[in-house]
């Protein structure tokens, strides 16, 4: 059996699931309900400065379907936490104490001073949690009174904070990132810049995720008018995984640890988190759309593969694919694959057909009786035939050897790697020497 | 009441009346919203999608699921009504796991189809509901049309007629409109009068005039059809019945299985209804399968199809072979009857099992009785008369593409017609056809 417990930053937990600060994370009731299910960790819901917040009093979330109803994607416009500040101290203490062998981090967001910072760490170290999350990221809201992505978005805020907690703290300092800027790298410079631990990505993405057509109000509605929100979930993965991506492998910030977060719902997810470069991931639409049960099977999953694979412990998983992410100029253009369709497995849909025809390079033909084939002279290895096909497997990319013909092209498929910078298309290719 | 399914001979009331409700409510409870939409998430959208050229009407399946599930089912319904204006009933009665549910490529991937019946009917019902009728005529073209027969076909025709501007007579024998889908089809899958509530909702198009109780050969002939109108289609289904050939045929308690299910169709009580303690239904189609499952839900105890060849060569299919079964009836494959016994009255039926030899079916010698009060003939029906100057080709009116006659001016179309099965959704294809091929005809 693998071991899936993790230190990060010192921190342990049984397994490398955290629940992220959000909605789930705000009471003790909720936390003590999440540590019985098994997860490793929470970071408790951002606690603010007395007198507290208020929330809206009509809906607060907003959400994208898949086919059967499948939660995609949620938006989000609740705030921090909205009870009195001692109440949540007094709830992290009794916790921490109760389950000692889980990870216990706080997420903070007070404003843009010094002695705000300074008023609350010792609160927050006095109640035994393992380490702070600043929370530069939440869009919406708090953003309008200059917290949130309103410090995220600017590097100097950043690292400004993150040098006044590391003064002012013995705990772990992890600086939650926005994703709503233009490059990434910039605001995980700065926070390691600042002194800060780990960085923990993405918080939500700023999102308007639908509108009545009847009210012509943005959703989620509060009283005919709607306020962007956060969105999070299985659609932001994506985006999730590339910024976590730029920040392992930017040569400024490489080693950095990173706690990964952003529509992980599956032990796939979060061991791709771990493959690039995450020492945790941090859950939340996954729990609140399914429950807190759902960490078995990330954890099952998670242990499953890496027996599969003679992975031991969660330090031989993380960063391993982070050497192979790379910029598109030096991908291998030798590298030359045609689609091929398993006739056995088809079921005669003809959706590849229809992509390749309407929107990409006529390279799949149909015959009357329904027999889709992969014309090697027209196929460019698009892949969109394989991305559109309702059964996995059905079609697949196959690489051509090296020496043999590519029909497209009419050229044999080269043995050695070439790229970008050396074709002579490029402008400014240099020439090997 | 004293009779029960035990009482012997031909008797009404075998039941409790509340069983008759029950047993005759609708086959298929109709899809909710949330189904629906469940339903209809499982669509992959095929391109040049199979279950389309699976429909005898084809439908394009495919955008009317999308457009179900993107919540808009009237205009799914208009998609249906475009291709096929009797899309609500063939909702109810095709045999869809012959057609579209059988070509939909997720029965081939986990052998569950999309519920393209039922969702089509969803999006029909929706639109019907809301009393909308979704099609407009054109400007009147000054040309008329005379259709035999309210049937799918005479309606389908009459529709796409109207609609381009034409006036329409329908005549029929019969003293309500709608053909077998007011008297022939199995009344569990068109319950509270659909027949008659979407013949009333399909005559809102205007311009079609419906004469009943109007038989052609009787009131009026092909040829003055013809000098009245300027065009004639004939979709007047098949009158005969084929005759048994089996010694005793003529004993009381020997009827036809199509007269049984048009009484059963009309009756306003189905306590009312008499039917066999023991009942044998001859024959291997829908009208057997109907005929049987109906009788044995009016409380006959014991229902026996016989069936001449195999399961595998059986017209009705599978999906209603399991159905009759389900509801008790017992299929015996591979016999025919060789004669009706009893003196006066049916008591029984001698059947004789068969084997092929090419492409003929002989008895074996041996034979067998079965207990009967009641035998229901479903052995297939005839044309009856036949208009002068007609051609026939196995034994139905002889047509060419879009359903002409060898007659000039006349077409027609459905059960009455060559070609295609004998199914309402080919012969609403056959109807609608035809009037398209008048319509260029008229207006040149």
């Amino acid at each position: 059996m693998a071991d899936l417990s993790t230190n990060f930053l010192g921190i342990k937990s049984p397994n490398p699931f955290w629940l992220a600060s959000a909605p789930p994370t705000d009471k003790e009731y909720n936390v003590v309900r999440a540590f019985k299910a098994g997860w490793g960790g929470v970071v408790w819901k951002t606690l603010g400065e007395d007198p507290h917040v208020v929330n809206v009093n009509g809906p607060r979330y907003g959400a994208i379907y898949g086919a059967d109803r499948r939660l995609l994607g949620l938006n989000n416009i609740e705030l921090i936490t909205d009870r009195p500040l001692e109440v949540n101290l007094r709830e992290i203490k009794a916790v921490k104490r109760a389950w000692p062998d889980r990870a216990m981090i706080v997420s903070l967001m007070v404003p843009c001073e010094e002695a705000a910072w300074k008023r609350i760490l010792p609160l927050v170290e006095d109640t035994g949690a393992d380490g702070i999350e600043l929370n530069f990221g939440c869009p919406h809201g708090m953003s309008e009174r200059g917290m949130g992505s309103a410090v995220g978005q600017v590097p100097e805020y950043i690292e400004m904070v993150a040098r006044w907690c590391k003064a002012n703290t013995r705990m772990p300092v992890i600086v939650k990132l926005t994703p709503n800027i233009t490059d990434i790298r910039y605001p995980a410079r700065a926070a390691k810049a600042g002194g800060a631990d780990a960085v923990s990505l993405i918080n939500t993405i700023s999102s308007i995720t639908s509108v009545n057509l009847d009210t012509m109000s943005p959703e989620p509605s509060i009283d005919g008018k709607g306020s962007h929100g956060g969105y999070c979930g299985p659609a932001v993965k994506p985006i999730a995984l590339n910024m976590v991506a730029e920040i392992a492998r930017d040569p400024e910030t490489a080693g950095l640890p990173i706690s990964g977060i952003g529509g992980v719902t599956t032990w796939r997810d979060a061991a791709e988190f771990l493959a690039l470069g995450c020492g945790t991931v941090q859950v939340c639409t996954a729990a609140m759309t399914y429950g807190f049960k759902v960490v078995e099977e990330m954890k099952s999953g998670l242990s499953q593969w890496m027996d599969e694979k003679g992975h031991g412990s969660i330090d031989e998983i993380v960063g391993r694919a982070v050497p192979n992410v790379t910029d598109w100029q030096y991908l291998n253009l030798n590298y030359v694959t045609k689609a091929r369709i398993d006739q056995d497995s088809c079921i005669k849909c003809g959706r590849c057909y229809a992509a390749c025809e309407d929107t990409s390079h006529q390279a799949i033909s149909m015959s009357e009786e329904r027999v889709f084939e992969v014309i090697d002279e027209e196929c460019v290895a698009c892949n969109l035939c394989v991305n559109v096909c309702p059964v996995e497997n059905c079609i697949t990319m196959e690489e051509l050897e090296p020496g043999t013909m590519d029909t497209r092209t009419g050229k044999v498929v080269e043995p050695d790697y070439a790229n970008w910078t050396t074709h002579p298309n490029n402008p400014g290719a240099c020439a090997a020497e | 009441m004293t009779n029960s399914p035990f009482t012997p001979g031909i008797v009404p009331g075998r039941l409790q009346p509340e069983a008759y409700e029950a047993n005759f409510a609708d086959l298929h409870e109709p899809l909710d919203g949330h189904e629906a939409l469940v339903a209809a998430d499982r669509c992959y959208f095929c391109h040049d999608a199979p279950c389309i050229t699976a429909c005898p009407t084809e439908i394009d399946i495919p955008l009317f699921i999308r457009q179900i599930a993107t919540g808009t089912p009237e205009a799914a319904a208009r998609t249906i009504f475009h291709q096929n204006i009797l899309g609500g009933m063939c909702a109810r009665v095709c045999p869809t796991e012959t057609l579209c549910e059988e070509a939909c490529v997720r029965e081939i991937a986990e052998g569950k189809p999309v519920l393209i019946g039922q969702l089509q009917r969803y999006a029909t019902d929706t639109l019907m509901a809301a009393g909308v009728h979704p099609f407009t005529r054109a400007a009147p073209t000054g040309k008329s049309v005379a259709v035999v027969g309210a049937g799918p076909a005479g309606l389908a025709c009459a529709h796409r007629l109207a609609m381009h501007g034409h006036e329409v007579t329908i005549y029929d024998a019969r003293p309500k409109g709608g053909g077998l889908n007011e008297y022939g089809i199995a009344a569990y899958k068109t319950v509270e009068n659909f027949a008659e509530a979407e013949l009333d909702w399909l005559m809102k198009i205007g311009g079609i005039t419906l004469e009943t109780g109007k038989a052609l050969g009787v009131d009026m002939t092909l040829d003055s059809l013809k000098a009245e109108f300027d065009a004639v289609f004939l979709g007047m289904g098949l009158a005969g019945v084929n005759a048994l050939r089996a010694d005793g045929e003529d004993k009381a308690g020997v009827m036809d299985a199509v007269g049984f299910i048009s009484d059963l169709r009309q009756a306003g009580d189905l306590s009312a209804l008499p039917v066999g303690r023991n009942v044998v239904v001859i024959g291997g189609g829908m009208t057997a399968i109907d005929a049987a499952v109906q009788s044995k839900l009016l409380g006959a105890e014991t229902v026996t199809i016989l069936y001449r060849r195999g399961r595998d060569a059986m017209p009705a299919s599978r999906y209603e072979q399991d159905l009759a079964a389900s509801k008790g009836v017992r299929i015996v494959f591979n016999a025919m009857p060789v004669a009706v016994l009893g003196n006066g009255a049916v008591t029984g039926v001698r059947a004789e099992y068969t084997r092929a030899e090419g492409k003929s079916l002989m008895g074996t010698g041996e034979t067998f009785d079965l207990p009967a009060d009641q035998v229901l003939k479903a052995i297939g029906q005839t044309l009856g008369g036949t208009p002068d100057g007609l051609t026939l080709s196995d034994g139905k009116i002889a047509v060419t593409d879009a359903g002409r006659t060898g007659v000039s001016g006349v077409w027609a179309g459905g059960d009455c017609a060559s070609g295609g099965e004998d199914l309402t959704v080919t012969a609403v294809a056959e109807g609608r056809d035809a009037a398209e091929d008048i319509h260029k005809a008229l207006v040149g």
